[in-house]
Order: structure tokens, then sequence, then C-alpha cells
């Protein structure tokens, strides 16, 4: 038995899938590539795969996490590979480790959240964040299953800039999956590191609080990306969730 | 002229409706193709929503043999949900597929395959976002060639007006055919504009262009004849048969959606036919004869399509699984080669009679163990055998008793009511036979906590069967009669018996709507685009469903021509009046259909061809066929080793 951690990314129309849709691609795509998946017990096994949260429908991911067990042991890059080409793309295994000591969810303190707004400008975003930051709570609603709930969506959030996609470079790696094609018409681009929490604030609720701040209304869908995720550091940036299991394996 | 995707128009509003990932394709295994490299091109269309399109066999099998022939380019397209279709009217985007987002006005064919009469409604939403005329007299040779297929096509009267042609029968040799004509035509230079192209088809015999067919009516408002309107067409239009179903093994590879559908499997189709001879049964009557593929052809295209789409559970499809000749050698087998990768194996469709719990446990030894479901259809012995399902209440309990003295905890059991000649009594013996059900189980498990799922459809008389003279039964019947059902299920000096039986059915009202569309004529499409245009969509959901606008558009359109809902369907039909679907033949003898139609009055029985001698109901000689069965006593090709934990067997991963 052995147990490998995973991360992968969730790209372009593919972030219209929900978890539970990346959950069935990913057991057909091991069935696919013949990984030696562990099952569990009973009338019903299910092949033994942990995830660890989950982006929301909608939203981009270049920081997905995922853990297998399987009962054969494996080379984990090897893994990623046939993994990667079993899966659409779209779904892009981007690199596996064995496990080491330890739990991955406790791992994940925080996320980096990218969302670009198209046709609003970069100076109009950013005063709509100043605004937000100097609030210290913004209550936003929320359509779930039973309902309309309220949250108080600042408190979670930890901090926000604004880019101006104009001056984004091609090869930063805040650009993955902006169409740079489009820099002709550029806009606003915000970054932010929101304290994962229960309930979770979402990228939505980041752009409902500021709605409710500023009343901003973007005119087009804003397009979300998670491009991070793990413990804060002293910095205010996050560490690598992986880096324990590489240092273990040495 | 290049197609462009309208992908960019569609993606901003995706964020805005519910489970947008149905719309954006990708599909494993599916196909796009470069527009400009191929010379015809279908888009197919499964009218439902795409979680109930994406699975259907017809589409996809279509789609990969249109696909693999160099210069054809097939893509798909589903019925878009409301939320979407506003605000593709809002910002004018057309109805697209979903493998290129190409919109549907720019290909050559738009096939539309309908399982049911209930996605008619459907299709016109569809036309009209595409921009096609919703009348076939109203299209140009700038339009596709709209094209019904699916088992409703054997009677494509209803929507005659809006479709250019029909194919009756198996698609897989008829989609070459009227794609060499397509071409040709093309390659002429579209010589004739649309009606030579359409003439050509029909000459083929095998293509109805209802067009071609003038239909005059007498006073009294029945159909007086059908005649071909023009030369070169024929008289009357036959079914297809594909024959030799080892030499398509199709789907080869199975598309896999990100979305969720309603068959969360893959499907092989083990035979396809059935003579078993039920006399309600459409698809028993118009798939004749039996045509089996081979335990071979099987054992391969179980182990290609495993290993193309990672799915855990394969469907052994067919009218009814377990009658294949080596249903038993080949589960064995199967279970043999996939023991330890957790593959189950299902039969969707079984008789009580052909089954036996060995059966159930080969099925179950490698995945996961899935519910038992048997149709007895009927309740009472009388009208089983007035609909010739002759399958006795013994053999069932005997089932039932082993299968839960094995470990299942649930059997379901499919019941329709509304049957001709059925009373009351016959209705409430279901209560009767699911409890006996619930004693045999108790005694068997030594449990109390066991379940039996009663599930009562409303009967609709459909064309090409002995029932196509029945008078349908009122929905206030059917209901009353699910009334006293359910108080008998629920009244016995046993109560808790009552407590383990659950019952489904859904009221009678739906069904009356399908019974208008099955046994409909031309008159009927004027009701279909009214109730459209009144809003009508996905009338198979019950949540979208409106009765009162099918029987206030059926009074508007039919009453005036001394015609009415009821006409249609509670009217029983007598054996001189020329029926909307006589022209179309589905080689089943009209008098032998009638002789059938008494035999079930008088509640007589009919054996099955394949073990008693032929009863001549004529489909083989008329369509040159046979029936094709085994046993042939071959057996699977040995595959070895296969994986540990999946199908599949990748040595490069192992360190």
């Amino acid at each position: 038995m052995q147990k490998l951690r995973l991360r992968y990314a969730k790209r372009g129309r593919l972030r219209f899938t929900s978890h539970r849709d990346v959950a069935r691609a990913f057991e057909r795509a091991l069935r696919r590539a013949g990984v030696p998946m562990a099952y569990s017990q009973g009338f019903n096994p299910h092949p033994k795969i942990s995830w660890i949260g989950a982006a929301p429908t909608g939203v981009a991911s270049e920081a997905e996490y995922v853990e297998l067990q399987v009962v054969q042991a494996l080379d984990p890059d090897r893994l990623a590979q046939v993994l990667d080409a079993a899966l659409a793309p779209g779904l892009d295994v981007l690199e596996a480790v064995q496990a080491g000591p330890g739990g991955l969810a406790e791992r994940m303190e925080a996320s980096r959240w990218r969302i670009a707004l198209p046709g609003v400008g970069a100076p109009e975003l950013a005063a709509a964040v100043d605004a937000l930051m100097a609030t210290e709570h913004v209550e936003v609603e929320r359509l779930t299953k039973d309902g309309r709930r309220l949250i108080d969506a600042r408190p979670a959030v930890i901090s926000a800039e604004v880019v101006d996609s104009a001056e984004l470079a091609a090869d930063s790696p805040d650009a993955v999956g902006i169409d740079m094609s489009d820099a002709g018409r550029s806009c606003g681009i915000l970054v932010v590191v929101v304290r994962q929490t229960t309930p979770a604030v979402r990228p939505d609720d980041v752009l409902s609080a500021l709605r409710v701040v500023a009343a901003l209304e973007p005119p087009v869908p804003a397009k979300a990306t998670r491009m991070a995720q793990g413990r804060l550091d002293d910095g205010g940036g996050l560490t690598d969730p992986l880096a324990h299991d590489r240092a273990a394996i040495g | 002229m290049s197609v462009e995707s309208v992908f960019p128009q569609l993606e901003p509003l995706l964020p805005r409706i519910s489970k947008p990932v149905q719309y954006v394709g990708g599909e494993l295994n599916a196909t796009v193709k470069e527009w400009d490299s191929t010379t015809v091109r279908w888009a197919l269309m499964y009218p439902d929503a795409y979680e109930v399109g994406l699975p259907n066999q017809g589409v996809m099998i279509l789609y990969e043999v249109l696909n693999e022939i160099p210069d054809v380019l097939a893509e798909r397209t589903y019925a878009v949900w409301p939320d979407l279709e506003a605000l593709m009217r809002e910002h004018g985007v057309p109805q697209f597929t979903v493998d290129g987002h190409r919109p549907l006005g720019a290909f050559d064919v738009l096939g539309v395959s309908f399982s049911t009469e209930l996605g008619y409604t459907n299709m016109l939403t569809s036309l009209d976002l595409a921009g096609i005329p919703l009348r076939a007299a109203d299209r140009t040779g700038d339009h596709p060639v709209v094209l019904a297929g699916g088992h409703a096509s054997f009677n494509p009267e209803p929507i005659a007006d809006f479709i250019d042609a029909a194919v009756l029968g198996d698609g897989e040799e008829a989609v070459g055919e009227i794609t060499d004509i397509i071409r040709a035509w093309k390659a002429e230079g579209r010589p004739g504009g649309r009606d030579e192209l359409l003439t050509r088809m029909a000459e083929t015999g095998g293509v109805y262009i209802p067009r071609f067919y003038d239909v005059s009516y007498r006073e009294d408002g029945h159909i007086d004849s059908y005649a071909p309107n023009r030369e070169r067409v024929p008289a009357t239009v036959a079914k297809r048969t594909t024959m030799d179903l080892d030499a398509w093994p199709y789907p080869k590879k199975p598309l896999v959606p990100l979305a969720e559908s309603v068959h969360e499997r893959m499907s092989v189709e083990i035979f396809r036919g059935c003579t078993r001879g039920c006399r309600f049964c459409q698809a028993g009557m118009i798939t004749r004869p039996v045509r089996e593929r081979s335990v071979e052809g099987i054992g391969a295209m179980i182990q290609t399509g495993l290993e193309n789409s990672g799915f855990e559970e394969v469907g052994l499809l067919s009218l009814s699984s377990a009658d294949h000749s080596e249903i038993g050698p080949l589960t064995k087998q199967l279970a043999d080669r996939y023991e330890g990768t957790n593959t189950g194996l299902s039969l969707p469709s079984t008789r009580v009679d052909a089954f036996n719990i060995d059966l159930a446990n080969e099925l179950s030894r490698n995945g996961r163990r899935s519910g038992l479901t048997f149709a007895p259809e009927g309740g009472s012995e009388r009208i089983r055998r007035v609909i010739n399902k002759m399958v006795s209440e013994e053999d069932l309990i005997k089932t039932v008793s082993a299968a839960y003295a094995n470990g299942w905890r649930q059997v379901k059991l499919y019941f329709m009511c509304g049957l001709p000649t059925e009373t009351d009594e016959d209705v409430l013996q279901i209560a009767e036979m699911a409890k006996n059900v619930i004693r045999a189980g108790r005694q068997a498990s030594g449990r109390k906590d066991i379940r039996c799922t009663v599930s009562i459809g409303g009967f609709v008389p459909k064309p090409h069967t002995p029932f196509q003279w029945a008078a349908q039964c009122d929905p206030d019947t059917v209901d009353d009669r699910l009334r006293k059902l359910r108080a008998a299920v629920n009244s016995d000096s046993d109560r808790s018996l009552g407590r383990n039986i659950g019952m489904r059915y859904h009221d009678g009202k739906p069904s009356l709507v399908e019974g208008l569309l099955s046994r409909g004529d031309r008159r009927v499409g004027r009701v279909i685009e009214r109730v459209w245009r009144e809003g009508g969509r996905f009338d198979g959901w019950s949540e979208h469903f409106s009765y009162e606008r099918w029987t206030s558009g059926a009074a508007a359109e039919l009453e005036p021509l001394g015609v009415s809902l009821d006409w249609f369907t509670t009217r029983e039909r007598t054996e001189a009046e020329v029926l909307p679907w006589d022209h179309l033949d589905s080689g089943l003898d009209k008098e032998w259909l009638w002789d059938d139609w008494q035999d079930a009055l008088d509640s007589r029985e009919q054996d099955d061809c394949r073990w008693t001698p032929c009863f001549d109901c004529g489909v083989c000689p008329a369509m040159g066929t046979d029936i094709e069965i085994g046993p042939t006593g071959r057996t699977l090709l040995p595959i070895s080793p296969v994986g540990v934990g999946s199908p599949v067997q990748n040595p490069s991963l192992i360190r």
C-alpha cells in the first residue's frame, strides 16, 4: 500500500465542472491508465481517493490537491505523466509525490485567488478594493440549497492587490490561463488571499462584497482562478503544501 | 466557407445558468474535425436534456460510424434547458453542437433521434433557435435536411410538416447510404435543388419523405388514402435491418461525459430484436428478427470499451438480456476475466423466467451489487395472457426468494395500468403479488427489513403492435385504479407488509398526450406547433409538462377538423380503418397483427419463434431476414493478465 499526493489544475472551459464531475473524471482516468488503486471493502467498493477541498463550479484552479492509495508501489513522476495523459485536456496533473508523515488537509490554511474582471478598469477596481479593505465587516448574501443566507466576507480576506492586465508579463505565473491576445482591452485583475473558514468565503463572495461596499458591477462574468493554497508564511505568502512530503522522501 | 464556433458568445452566458458543464463538450472520445476538410456534415440531435441524450446508444453509434468516414463530419446537439434558451434568444446565440459549437444551420443534415414522442416540442425549439424554418415546405437549399429516426419514426405523421425525411429501423447502414446520396448530389453541383436530393433519398425505398405523399380524408374524419404525389417515389417505405451485429461493433469508444448522466456505465448491445411477443411492446414488434452478437464479439467490445472509457460497470443491453442463448457462459466468463478489477456487470432488462440466482451472483461478483428489477407488467394471470407476457407469479416468487436469501434487500417490479380489457381486479392483484414477494422474502432471508418497490406506468397503445387498434384507457380510470391499488397495498390485516412496499407512479395525463402523439396523423402537427408556441418544452419532464396546454391546444386545432384528442386516443379502431402508418412497412403483416389483437381479446397466448415454429408475423419474408441466434459453444478469448483494481494493465507504472 502506497499513498500519493497530487497537485492538479482545472483550466479553460473545464472550470465549469463541479467537484463531483472532477471526481468521476479522475476515477475513470485512473482505471484507463491502469493505476492499481486500493478499494474500500463491502458491497459498494470505492477506490481510495481523498479530495482536499475543491474549487467551486465555474472557478478555474492551478492548485487543487488529491490523495490516492494504491496497492503496488509506483513511481510518482510516471503516475503524474500517465494520469495526465488519461485526463481530458483542462484537467492537468502538475505534480505527484509519495506522501510523507502528517495530513495534507491541515496544510491548507488559505488560498490565493486571481479574479480577472473584463470590462472593469484597474483604477476602478483598485478604488473598490481599497473601500473593501477599509471596512471590518461586509455582509453578503449567498444562495444555498436552503435559501438565502448572510455571511461576513471581510474577515477572511487577508490581503488584496490589483494588477492591470496590460502590465502583466506573459511569463508571469499570474498570467497562466489569461488570454493575452485580449491585452488591447486591458482590465483589472484582483489577486486576493483568503483564509479558509467555515462557511468558506469564495471568489463570488469577494465580488459580492465589492458590490456592497463600492457598487462594483462587472458587465460580464468575472473569471476566477485559484493560484495557490497552503499555509500562510510570515511574509503573507503561501507555503507549498507538498514541500514536507518531498523533504521526507529526501 | 468555414464555420466559426459560437463558443465565445456562449461562454459569458454559462456562469448564469444551471449545470453549464453540459454545454461545453470535451467528452472523452468526442471528435472535432476540421470543417473544411469534410464534404458531408451531420448534426445529430437527441431531443432531450444532455444528461438523458448523451448516453443514448443510437446517437453514439451513428456519431462514431459517421466520423469514421474520412470526408464526413458528425457533431452532437441536445435540447437546451429554458434558462439557456432565454439567454440564447436575448444574445442571438443559435442552437449549437457541443463538439465544435457550430451553428446547426450550417450542417447538411440534422438527424433527430426520437426514442419517445415527448421530444417533439424540443425539436421545434432547436429548429427555431437554429434559424431553420419550422416547416419543411419553407426550407431552401441553404437549410439542413431534417431527418427523423428512432422508434417514434415508425409513425412520423404528427411531425410530418416539420421533418424533411424519416428513416425506419436500424441506422448503421442507412446513414452511409444517405451520406453517399448527399455527397454525389453536391459533387454534381446540387442538380434540381432540395427536391431532387430528397427524391433521390425516397427512390431507395428506405427513406420516407412525408411531403411526397398526399393524404385524403373522408367526411367522418377518417383517412381515406395515402398516395405518392410524384414519380420515382414508392408507395410504401420499408424499415432498415442491420443483420450482422458483429460487423458493427459500435460504440468502440464510448463517449464519457464530464457531466453526470442518467447511465453511468458503458453498454454493449448483446442482441437486437425480440420475439417474446409482448403485445404492448412496440420495440419488440418493430425490431424483429432477433440477431445475437457473438460471445467473442461481445467480449472484444467490452474490453475495448473499458480501456477507452474507464467505466466501472458494463450493461449487457437488449430488450430482454437474459434471453441471449449463451448468457450463462458469457456472464461466467466475463466475471472470471474481470476478477479483482472492480468491474460490475448488469442486465438492464431481464425476464423472471429467464433469470436465475447464479446469473445474479456472476453479475455482481466483481463490482457493485445493483438492484434486481423485473417486469411482470400485469398483476393478474388473466391480463398477462392478454398482453402475452407469460411469466408466472410462482416463477417470480421463486426467483426473488433466492435473491433475498442471497443477500439482496430490494427488488423492483414494473407494471402497467390501463391495458386493454383491464378491470380494477387485475390492478388490485399487483398488491397481492407485492405482498407475496415480501412474505416470501422475509421467510427466505429471515429479516424484516427487505423491500419491494412497485413502479407503474400508464399504457400507451403504439403503432405496429397488435394493440394499435385498442382504445387507450382514459386518465381518470387509470388514476382511480392506482388510488384503489395504493389503498389495497396499505390496508391489510398485516400492515407491516405495506410498509415494506414502495409505490411509484405518475398520473395518467402525460400518457394520454403520448397516446395522441403516438397514433396521431398529420393533423396533430398543428397541436404540437401550438403547444410549442405557448411554451411547451421538455414534455417528458413532469415539472415542465402541462396537460392543460395540450388539451386546450388539441381542442382548438382538432375540433374544427371534426376530430379530437379522444378520437385519437380513447377510440377503438376498426379492422378496415386506414391507419396513418399503413404505408410505412415494419415487415409485420397487418392481418397477423389483427389476428394477434383478436387473440389478446380472447386471452390467448402466442409462443416465441426462437423456440417454437414460425407463427408468420411476416417480418422475415418481407425483409429478407432470418433469426440469428446461438448457442455457438464458442468462448471468450483469454486476456491475461488483466490489471489489479482496473481492467487495464500498465506495467510501466510499477516501481
